[in-house]
């Protein structure tokens, strides 16, 4: 599986993410700078990491989903390459319009940063297939933006479509999510955008291995 | 020309912020204020002659960026 990593200006896990996928793949990403104009042709899998990008000005992702390297990614995923959106990257997937809706200001304004249950609620998907539907797991979450707001139409094609990958277990919303929505597939189901990091928990060393299932799951579907 | 542009949020989308400051007024003695919403000000000065070339770009620039149409909505204000 050959990979990619966007970095933007105020990018801070995309080590992580590049270390959680050369663990797992083998094969050491391409760290993509967001000022460049395209990405490899043969990549299979990009990810858009978390972060502040551009500080999170005019609002957070709202800068980066213009910035020039994001007119590749947009070309690479509606021709069907996968594309993992973490956190920051999340919100860059959503004010791109690659995936529906919006992460908004957490619902008591607080930025919150620690581990939450997460319930896998998709287990079709080139993302989750290593995990069984219905899995509870624990997986930090880390921001002050992560309240996913959408229509209630939306919200409704969202559910008919299978396209909820992950929730948040009941009673552990963290921001005040619709639905308890932590995680979002695209339609072609391609593209993934999840606030919680799944590239903090793929070493014992830090605390879990409850990430290492999604990145397994790409590098059986992609390799 | 300068623009005044006014983003802020549709109604019905839950605005933390607003509710936040509208605790605080009532918090400082306030207690007439029921709800509060708040929003932002863009200011922009544009090199353009036309008007109607000068809102058509507004427009764009508000649809493409100044705005997140999901949640919120914008109005333009121009002056010479």
């Amino acid at each position: 599986m050959k990979s990619a990593v966007v970095v933007f200006p105020d990018s801070n896990c995309d080590r992580d993410a590049a270390t959680a996928l050369e663990q797992t793949s083998g094969i050491k990403p391409i760290m993509v700078w967001h000022d460049d104009s395209s990405l490899p042709d043969n990549v299979d899998l990009i990810v858009l990491p978390g972060g502040f990008s551009y500080g999170d000005y005019l609002r957070s992702g709202a800068m980066a989903a213009h910035s020039r390297i994001m007119r590749d990614v947009k070309d690479k995923a509606e021709k069907g390459v996968a594309v993992l959106g973490i956190c920051n990257g999340f919100q860059v997937l959503t004010e791109t319009g690659l995936l529906p809706g919006v992460l908004i200001r957490n619902i008591h304004l607080k930025y919150v940063c620690r581990v939450v249950g997460l319930t896998v609620e998709e287990s079709q998907s080139s993302f989750t297939r290593s995990y069984r539907k219905g899995h509870v797991m624990k997986m930090p979450v880390a921001h002050g933006e992560g309240n996913y707001f959408a229509d209630d139409e939306t919200l409704d094609r969202l559910e008919d479509q299978n396209r909820i990958a992950f929730r948040y277990a009941e009673g552990e919303n963290p921001n005040g999510s619709a639905r308890n929505i932590a995680g979002i597939l695209s339609e072609r189901r391609n593209v993934l955008g999840m606030m919680p990091h799944p590239e903090r928990v793929c070493d014992p060393a830090l605390g879990g291995i409850d990430g290492r299932g999604l990145f397994q799951s790409l590098v059986k579907t992609l390799s | 020309m300068k623009a005044r542009i006014f983003v802020t949020l549709k109604n019905g989308v839950l605005d933390p912020q607003g509710k936040a400051i509208g605790h605080a007024l009532n918090n400082l003695g306030f207690t007439s204020v029921d709800k509060v919403r708040q929003g932002k000000i863009i200011d922009i000065e544009l090199s353009e002659g036309s008007e109607t070339k000068a809102r058509a770009d507004l427009e764009k620039m508000c649809q493409k960026l100044l705005a997140n149409t999901v949640i919120e909505s914008y109005e333009i204000e121009l002056t010479k």
